[in-house]
């Protein structure tokens, strides 16, 4: 390809490119170092639980993101990945005590990514605004499900799901334990998924999302790749359901709830969809804000705050915060 | 007795009842969200909030200001749409151009926005409105007791999802608002105002929205989450029909009632789920829906 080019004006902005591009890869590692120090510091000055409760609705959010941000698809269904991520996880730890927490979150994931399998060769078959409304029937679809099973607990949920042990010798019933554990998933989730978008199947997904007839007239197989970004990103949200089961020691309906579904809609736009970094951004501030809220007088106003800010974000605010921000970082150190 | 199918079929066919008042229900929202999605492209996700709103002006309005059942059948449709208008003319209006999924999710927004704010105020669990004395008792057909009230819903709703239809399909105004879902770009440059034309299409599937909100207040508690969950399966509802037809929506609203009610003398367990299943089932079959075009 570069033979073609011998325009030096042309070569000059190929040249730009290459080293606004290397920069802003420094810029990733430096942020990704600092944040690896504040996460290893973070239980001894904040609440670890919490930390953990942030860590798990991050990876959430940044498994959404992997398939509204790069492959464009709005899922309204999400919620009932979490929740069955967290349902078979805590069945499988409570039915069988002597099996390791790994082997329990696996199967958890395992089982999220079988019905993302499910869920997207049904939605994948219309596009758009159909697409969210398949995705959001389907996920309440099963929520109903859930609900009248008798493995669940119905109403109940699952209660006293036992946090077992690590590889057989870990025991997570320490906290800090437990929080570095989740520290890890999270980090094996975020990593999964940066590699996925930089892969060549990652730009492909792009190109899908940008124009997808073009995508199919180059001759990919455009419902192939759909079909396996949505079941990368169910089994990394039932990764983050189980973990979250594991750490509260609870598996319930409110997880499969459509406002769950919402919630981290709003969490990836707020943050910024498409973005690296957004959906944990905003995953901190929406679980900060719900913590905070509800043991406030406020309490019974989160749910039209957070209407009010996801109102407020599609208006004037769709970038979301870290998009707005690398703007800001583009246009002032070029 | 007569038993049908190892039924009674009093039971069978109060059953079959029950499903088509659900089925108006899903018919009349179903058509609202058609007719909103037509001209705007966008999916109203607002639209349960909308339909919560006109019940509790009907409950609120004979509380505070005596307005009687008659009177608030044209009040609550009437203030919604206003409503509705406002919502299109200072919302919706400024996201016109972005990304389609932006107008479900800004509608969706302002869904938790109302509904948050009606718990707030009246709390979660509903209060009833009482049955209108000309409708209550209702008429022995000799094979089954038919309630005043019941008819009453079902004849409504299909008169006003047939004047809508009508309108829509062969007035002047319809071939505007038909028009519009076309080409909105050539119908302006005619010289058709349609900045006005989607308002008043937004506030009319408001208003029809809160119409059924109107029609379930005496017969469901009055809650403030009485839409939420009775859209998710309006949505199911409007996937399985397929959004290119208003009579396509009528139908396969009442339709799905009928599913459900039908379901429920036969298979109880699975009534609140046979509305997604069958949805399933029409996306492996026919994936443009019942009455939609293959896109």
């Amino acid at each position: 390809m570069s033979d073609t080019i011998k325009n030096p004006e042309q070569q000059q902005r190929v040249r730009v490119e290459r080293e606004r591009r290397i920069a802003a890869s420094r810029r990733n590692k430096i942020f990704f170092a600092v944040f690896i120090v504040i996460a290893l510091v973070a239980p001894f000055g904040i609440y670890p639980v919490f930390l953990m409760k942030l860590l798990c609705f991050a990876l959430f959010a940044c498994a959404f993101n992997l398939l509204l941000g790069y492959a464009g698809l709005l899922s309204f269904g999400h919620a009932a990945f979490l929740a069955t991520g967290g349902y078979i996880t805590g069945f499988v730890l409570t039915e069988y005590s002597g099996l390791g927490t790994e082997l329990g979150i696996l199967a958890g994931t395992a089982a999220s990514a079988a019905l993302g399998l499910g869920f997207g060769l049904l939605a994948i078959r219309r596009q758009g605004i159909y697409f969210a409304m398949i995705t959001l029937a389907l996920a309440q679809l099963v929520f109903f499900m859930f609900m009248q099973s008798s493995f669940t607990g119905g109403e109940n949920g699952l209660q006293g799901v036992p946090r077992g042990q690590l590889f057989g010798f870990i025991d997570l019933q320490d906290n800090l334990n437990m929080y570095y554990f989740v520290l890890a998933i999270f980090l094996f989730g975020f990593l999964l998924i940066q590699r996925t978008i930089h892969s060549p199947y990652g730009q492909v997904l792009k190109a899908i999302r940008e124009n997808e007839p073009r995508a199919i007239s180059l001759g990919y197989n455009v419902d192939a790749h759909k079909l396996l970004a949505f079941v990368l990103s169910a089994a990394l949200t039932g990764l983050a359901g189980a973990t979250k089961t594991v750490v509260f020691q609870l598996a319930s309906l409110t997880d499969a709830h459509w406002h769950m579904s919402g919630e981290v809609i709003l969490m990836t736009l707020l943050g910024g969809v498409g973005t690296v970094l957004g959906p944990f951004v905003g995953a901190s501030i929406v679980v900060t804000l719900q913590t905070y809220l509800s043991n406030s007088p406020l309490g019974e106003w989160v749910h039209v705050i957070l209407g009010v800010i996801f109102v407020l974000c599609v208006l004037m605010f769709r970038a979301g915060i870290v998009g707005w921000f690398s703007k800001l970082i583009q246009r002032n150190f070029k | 007795m007569t038993i049908l199918f190892g039924v009674p079929l009093s039971v069978l066919l109060g059953q079959l009842l029950l499903g088509l008042i659900n089925g108006a229900f899903y018919a009349l929202l179903s058509l609202g969200l058609a007719i909103i999605f037509g001209l705007l492209r966008i999916i109203n996700f607002a639209h349960g909030a909308l339909y919560m709103l006109g019940a509790f002006v009907t409950l609120l309005s004979l509380q505070y200001l005596g307005v009687n059942y008659w009177f608030a059948l044209f009040l609550a449709p009437l203030t919604v749409g206003l409503i509705g208008m406002l919502i299109e003319k200072y919302l919706l209006r400024r996201i016109t151009g972005e990304d389609h999924l932006y107008g479900l999710l800004l509608t969706f927004g302002l869904a938790l926005i109302i509904e948050g704010l009606f718990v707030k105020l009246f709390g979660v669990s509903g209060s009833s409105y009482p049955m209108p004395d000309a409708l209550k008792g209702g008429f022995n057909l000799g094979f089954m007791f038919l309630p005043k009230y019941r008819a009453w819903v079902i004849v409504a709703a299909l008169i006003v999802c047939f004047v809508t239809w009508y309108m829509i399909e062969r007035t002047r105004l319809g071939s505007y608002l038909r028009a519009g879902t076309e080409n909105p770009k050539l119908m302006q440059a005619f010289g058709i105002n349609v900045p006005l034309l989607i308002t008043l299409t937004y506030g009319y599937g408001a208003a029809l929205a809160a119409f059924a909100g109107v029609l379930a207040a005496p017969i469901y508690p009055v809650s403030p989450g009485m839409g939420a969950n009775l859209l998710i399966v309006v949505f199911a509802v409007v996937v399985i029909g397929g959004m290119g037809s208003i009579m396509g929506a009528i139908v396969t609203g009442l339709l799905m009632g009928l599913i459900e009610g039908l379901t429920k003398v036969f298979y109880p367990e699975a009534a609140n789920t046979v509305v997604f299943l069958v949805m399933v089932l029409v996306l492996l079959v026919r994936p443009a829906g019942l009455f939609g075009k293959e896109t």
